[in-house]
């Protein structure tokens, strides 16, 4: 029998690995625990009604951010609901000891930006979150995925989890993507064509002279959306860019255990004879900016593209949702997609809020106006240290100069859990990553984008391609 | 947890495929830090003409008649027959409580998403994994509230009105702990050494991955 060699994921399940039950089944160990006031009141809950402690408080990192105000924060929160889930995270964190960013720490932000940019991730961990987007981390060469509350409150009690070993799959984009074209396209192209289930039971490794020529920040937004994908886990090989990015940060190892760590981190990679269940090849010249027309991220075209016909669809299933995507989305098929017109762009979300995002659309929009026709365009920086870091760059100038908005950081009208949110039939360019019916608010319309897509939709007021924008 | 025991029921069929969790629940009833009480807002979008918001009595609000849940006589209908890719986008186990409270048990499908199948059995409910063939059977016949569907956990089988058994799979621990009620903490905590152990062997080869985040 030949043995072939091992993918990153199956390195670290390994490394992870406290028992093997006998319906194949697994305890895993988890490294890091990252917290946030949504999904974990319930948790703490029952930890309190069973009588139990968490096991490592050194494990966990807590921060609010779903609720959280972007306007300021002097005033407090206004919501009654909002503020008594932040107060009950806070509350916990007292309780319990665990270390909290909470909404007045300068080191505040999305959880999925503040991990990394901490050093709270780092290769080679499991880190977990009750958030689907935690397949960012993976970023790092770490397993990392979403849990549901139970899960939040198993790992709190247990730092296990119980867990069934995902498929192997790898994504190759090959060659270079070209000017305009970024992390963000990347992963809604793999998307449109895989399919929002295209990913289900696997963790994708994502590989290719595209993905290794993409910086952390890059990286970062395509494992954070492989759960669009359906996968739980996105991984990306460690690399000098991804040891370049962690040292110095404030959880980082230091000193001798600084070396020791990385001789290890280099062994995170899939060996070159490694089989993987299943395996898609893009070619990344091809990929052109992308924009979503529908309600569910695999309904995207390229910008150059229309909205697509469901007639010429043969599944009736996808036709009939089709049919309805273009009803809650108001859109007429074969329309162009640079003549859909907006009223609200939004630039932030745990896909797109880090200092590389912010620094792209900025320059699109230098000594450009937010066109009359846009109500309000949004900035939401993804952490306190972003934020700050934009400042010094001059960029909130840039912004505010434009017609931007500059706000504080949290997940904003990704999600519309605040105030920030579209009043029903308005249209959003957003950076964000799902574009679900009501997702950013009850009757609102998203269209997914990159952030330099997302800028140059502000000036002109529709879509345009970014690449020609450039130009004029 | 409520153990699971034979169901049988009648069958609400919602021929949609990926549907999401922001369907199932919508995002402000996240807002709750209690597991229950999701259940008047289960679809909520989709079941009302209205806005709902958290908190608010929903017996006078307006239905929508064409909503699949709203159809006359299928009220106290514990089996969800769904579309392909059920349950994808987020993570919040606030779907599978929605469900639950509402009174749903069982789930018929041909997939789920990944994290929300992991959640279902957290929560006392059955997602049942069937072949397209199989589905599309029960989506063809399940057509009025007088169809009635039987389900044995122990013998992993949906029983259909004319004795035909459709088998289906679960995993042995998941089989044992619906059927049981029993909680995945207390079964995880049995392997309270071996965890020790593994933390003691880790902490030598990466002791980076243990280091204290309050000293900073």
């Amino acid at each position: 029998m030949i043995m072939s060699g091992k993918t990153l994921y199956d390195k670290l399940w390994e490394d992870h690995l406290v028992h093997l039950n006998p319906d194949g089944s697994s305890l895993i160990y988890i490294d890091r625990h990252l917290v946030h006031e949504v999904t974990s009141p319930q948790a703490f809950e029952g930890l309190r009604l069973a009588g139990r402690k968490p096991w490592r408080i050194s494990s966990i990192l807590a921060v609010a951010d779903h609720n959280v105000p972007t306007k300021s924060r002097e005033l407090g929160i206004e919501d009654p609901v909002s503020r008594l889930q932040i107060e009950t995270l806070d509350q916990n964190c007292r309780d319990f000891g665990i270390t909290e960013f909470d909404i007045s720490d300068p080191r505040q932000g999305i959880v999925h930006v503040i991990g990394p940019e901490q050093g709270a991730t780092l290769p080679g961990m499991t880190v977990v979150c009750g958030d689907s987007h935690t397949s960012t981390h993976g970023a790092f060469g770490a397993l990392a995925f979403g849990i549901g509350t139970s899960e939040v409150e198993h790992v709190l009690a247990t730092q296990c989890l119980t867990q069934a070993k995902s498929g192997n799959m790898r994504v190759t984009v090959n060659g270079n993507v070209g000017p305009g074209v970024s992390a963000k396209d990347i992963v809604l192209a793999i998307i449109g064509r895989i399919g929002t289930a295209g990913g289900t039971g696997y963790a994708i490794e994502f590989s290719g002279e595209a993905i290794r020529s993409l910086s952390m920040e890059g990286r970062m937004t395509v494992c954070n959306m492989a759960i669009e994908a359906g996968a739980r886990s996105g991984v990306i090989a460690v690399d000098d860019k991804t040891i370049d990015y962690i040292r110095g940060r404030p959880f980082a190892p230091v000193e001798d255990q600084w070396q020791a760590a990385v001789t290890a981190w280099r062994k995170l990679h899939s060996d070159a004879d490694a089989v993987f269940d299943r395996e898609v090849q893009f070619d990344a010249p091809a990929i052109e900016p992308q924009v979503t027309w529908g309600t569910s991220p695999e309904m995207v075209v390229p910008v150059t593209g229309k909205v697509p016909d469901p007639d010429s669809e043969a599944n009736p299933v996808n036709r009939d949702s089709m049919k309805h995507a273009l009803d809650y989305m108001g859109l007429k098929p074969g329309m162009a997609m640079i003549d859909i017109h907006l009223d609200r762009v939004f630039v932030g979300s745990c896909t797109n809020s880090r200092i590389e995002d912010l620094r792209v659309a900025a320059n699109v929009i230098k000594g450009r106006r937010v066109a009359a026709n846009i109500r309000e365009a949004l900035v939401v920086p993804g952490s306190g240290v972003v934020k700050r870091q934009a400042e010094q760059e001059g960029l909130d100038r840039i912004f505010m100069e434009a017609g931007f908005e500059w706000r504080e950081p949290g997940c904003s009208m990704c999600l519309a859990m605040n105030a920030d949110r579209l009043e029903p039939g308005e249209r959003c360019a957003s950076t964000s990553n799902r574009n679900f019916e009501g997702r950013q608010g009850y009757g609102g319309r998203t269209h997914l984008v990159s952030p330099a897509m997302a800028a140059a939709a502000a000036v002109a007021g529709h879509f345009v391609d970014v690449r020609t924008f450039y130009k004029d | 947890m409520e153990a699971f025991q034979r169901i049988y029921s009648k069958v609400v069929a919602m021929d949609r495929a990926n549907v999401d969790t922001d369907a199932i629940i919508p995002k402000q009833f996240l807002k709750s830090i209690r597991r229950s009480g999701f259940g008047p807002f289960l679809f909520d979008e989709w079941r009302y003409l209205d806005q709902g918001e958290p908190g608010m009595d929903c017996t006078g609000r307006p239905l929508n008649p064409d909503f699949e849940l709203n159809q006359p006589g299928y009220a106290g209908a514990e089996i969800l027959l769904v579309g392909q890719n059920f349950g994808c986008g987020s993570s919040r186990e606030h779907a599978p409580w929605a469900l639950q409270d509402y009174g749903i048990r069982v789930l018929i499908g041909r997939s789920y998403a990944d994290i929300f199948y992991n959640n279902c059995f957290k929560n006392g409910l059955l997602p049942i994994v069937l072949t397209k063939e199989e589905v599309d059977r029960l989506f063809h016949e399940a057509t009025s509230s007088d169809y009635r569907l039987k389900i044995d956990l122990e013998s992993q089988t949906v029983i259909m009105p004319n004795g035909d058994c459709l088998n289906f799979s679960v995993a042995g621990s998941r089989k044992y702990r619906l059927l049981n009620g029993l909680d995945d903490i207390d079964l995880s905590l049995q392997y309270s050494d071996q965890i020790r152990e593994y933390e003691l062997k880790r902490r030598n080869e990466a002791p980076w991955l243990f280091r204290e985040l309050q000293s900073l």
